[in-house]
């Protein structure tokens, strides 16, 4: 099995008029499956750049990057697509949702574009599967604006999941939402990582980056640590715990 | 496709009234050329029906000659067909099945203490055979009549009203045409309004003998209607009537003619030339209607594209390639404008007989006009969306996602 990520000296250099900006400047990277990745940094560390490449959005200037044993150096505009398609699943800070459309739509999206065709029935069907999964089955008809920002994002992590991806890449999934609901949105993610989903995500907050499995630390277009996580936070119990505060705080007014 | 369809569909809907503001322009456009070129068929048609009503097959022989270079004399000029012509032509061409001259003249016409200034034509007993034109009661004058002068006449459907009253029937009356008393052996049926708009039945038809010696003294004709055996020998008839005229009237080789031959197709021609024009401008003004909709339907997609730069940018990052976003913007322009153009063929379905109830105007829908309008307008969203939906394939996906 090929590892999903693998960065080999990778280089990511912008032209913006004269101005040359080395945004990622030489990164080696591996992630195999199964892993739950959170990537850190600040802001111009160089992390989104690596996001965008990694997410066969963007190709790098120098170096190499596979996703799943495939270089997307040498693939065109369309073959990147496609592999979007097949083989990952976005989750956005902003939720990304197609305004004045349901849940359900919002979710076969990625199916509109698979090659081969999925049959109408086929679509309906595993969009259905994949919001009950994240706990939405009752709201498939819903638009995004008469949901929550917790319910848009697990829509938003359904339409990430319905083309059956390898890997599940989360941009700061946790920036709009409250912290309960945020504490929410990981437990998903470590559930579906516990079955076997290799998830990587930016995030700011260490505090969420606890739920991960490992934390790769950029700073100026370069990883400046790499580690796994010690004390590692279960967003089950978390949530037990944040219920039972809530009951203490009740009881003795 | 289906799925583009859909979408597309679903993109319309979300801003109905904008899509029908853009729509409106193409809506004009289509019912302009709707209308417009039901007018054009109409007037057509309106004419084609008259002249057929002048008879079948029929051939027309006038005095003189609009085209003659130079001078335009035309029906100006003093009548020269003779009565050796209409002898001649009666003798030497065959494949003729009828054929009158017409000597008309205007002339005081009473009955009672009625009277009335009316057409009388002096016209020979084939005449109403030639003219397809039937009687309502009575019978036709016959040729010993002709012969012989005889003071009898037919009457037509106006001048029978005007002189005797609606409905009652004049065969068996008398009138006096110039004083000189005339019995009616027949009632013409109504013939409408004809080529020249004119009233084709305020008229007396009269043997042809009987205007010249005893009403107008004239000795020549303005008019001689030949009627061809069938369609297919109008051609080698007209050609032999030009020839026989022109040896009656000596005209010697590389002169013109002092008369013309018409045939119905050359008449209908004639006055639908006028027609014609008419339907080509009607068609310039639709056709830039058409461009200044279509430039709408540019202008809104381009505003679309840019509004909807995010939805760009997450279909692109699901996985959409450049050609699909292409086909979505391309087929919303599309649907667009065939939307519109639906709506313009249907407005101008019910604006044409408005315009025909309004103004008398006649107007005709023929299934190529909206067959055309309807691809032309396919044609305008495609030509129209696409450059806004390049636009949009183009986008690159990070940037279109982090759009605000």
């Amino acid at each position: 099995m090929p590892a999903v990520i693998q960065l080999e000296d990778f280089h990511k250099t912008y032209r913006t008029g004269e101005i040359e900006v080395r945004a990622v400047r030489g990164v080696n990277l591996i992630a195999e499956p199964g892993e739950f990745v959170a990537i850190m940094g600040s802001s111009g560390s160089g992390k989104s750049t690596l996001m965008n490449t990694v997410g066969c959005l963007d190709r790098p200037t120098q170096g190499k990057c596979l996703i799943d044993g495939v270089d997307i150096g040498s693939l065109s505009r369309n073959e990147l697509a496609d592999l979007r398609n097949r083989k990952l699943g976005f989750v956005f800070q902003g939720f990304n949702l197609l305004a004045r459309t349901t849940a359900l739509e919002n979710v076969q999206l990625p199916m509109l574009y698979a090659r081969p065709r999925i049959t109408v029935s086929e679509q309906n069907r595993r969009a259905a599967e994949a919001l009950e999964l994240v706990g939405l089955g009752e709201r498939m008809d819903h638009t995004p604006s008469r949901l929550s920002g917790g319910q848009q994002q697990r829509v938003a992590i359904a339409r990430a999941l319905v083309n059956r991806p390898t890997l599940l890449l989360a941009d700061e999934p946790t920036g709009n939402l409250d912290s309960r609901t945020g504490i929410e949105i990981m437990g998903i993610f470590q559930k579906l990582n516990d079955e076997g989903m290799t998830v990587v995500m930016v995030t700011h907050e260490l505090d969420i980056a606890h739920y991960c499995k490992r934390i790769v630390v950029m700073r100026d277009g370069l990883v400046r640590s790499d580690a796994p996580v010690t004390a590692r936070l279960n967003a089950l119990e978390e949530i037990q715990k944040l219920e039972a505060e809530q009951k203490a705080v009740q009881l003795n007014p | 496709m289906f799925a583009t369809l859909r979408i597309a569909l679903m993109a319309i809907r979300r801003n109905v009234l904008r899509s029908f503001l853009t729509m409106l322009g193409i809506i004009v456009g289509i019912a302009a050329v709707i209308v417009g070129v039901s007018m054009g068929t109409g007037a057509k048609a309106e004419v084609d029906k008259r002249i057929a009503g002048l008879g079948q097959n029929l051939i027309t022989v006038m005095s003189g000659n609009m085209s003659r270079g130079g001078v335009r004399g035309g029906f100006g000029m003093a009548p020269n067909l003779s009565i050796e012509d209409f002898d001649a032509i009666r003798q030497e061409i065959s494949q003729v099945t009828a054929m009158s001259p017409e000597a008309g003249t205007t002339a005081q016409v009473a009955s009672g203490n009625q009277n009335s200034s009316v057409r009388v034509s002096g016209v020979s007993d084939e005449y109403i055979d030639a003219r397809s034109w039937a009687l309502k009661s009575g019978e036709n004058f016959t040729a010993a009549d002709v012969r012989n002068a005889s003071k009898i006449c037919l009457i037509g459907a106006t001048t029978a009203k005007t002189l005797f009253g609606e409905g009652i029937d004049p065969v068996g009356q008398s009138v006096r045409i110039k004083n000189a008393p005339f019995t009616i052996v027949g009632w013409l049926e109504a013939k409408g309004s004809g080529s020249f708009g004119q009233d084709q039945d305020d008229v007396l038809l009269v043997p042809y003998t009987s205007v010249m010696k005893r009403l107008s003294g004239d000795t020549k004709f303005r008019f001689i209607f030949v009627q061809a055996e069938s369609p297919d020998a109008i051609p080698l008839v007209q050609e032999q009537l030009k020839e026989l005229l022109r040896r009656q009237h000596k005209i010697s080789d590389g002169k013109d003619d002092d008369f013309m031959v018409r045939n119905q197709q050359e008449t209908s021609d004639f006055f639908n030339a006028n027609n014609r024009i008419m339907t080509v401008l009607i068609g310039f003004f639709a056709g830039i209607s058409l461009v200044v909709g279509g430039i709408g339907i540019m202008n809104i997609m381009l505003v679309s594209v840019t509004e909807r730069t995010r939805e760009i940018g997450i279909r692109l990052a699901v996985g959409a390639r450049g050609r699909d976003v292409l086909l979505q913007f391309l087929a919303e322009a599309v649907l667009l404008s065939v939307l519109g153009g639906g709506v313009g063929i249907a407005v101008g379905y019910w604006l044409a007989p408005l315009l025909t109830q309004l103004f008398q105007f006649p107007t005709l829908i023929s299934q190529s006009s909206v067959i055309l309008a309807f691809t032309v307008s396919a044609i305008i969203g495609i030509v129209f969306g696409f450059f806004p939906a390049l636009k949009a394939a183009n986008l690159d996906p990070i940037d279109a996602l982090r759009y605000e």
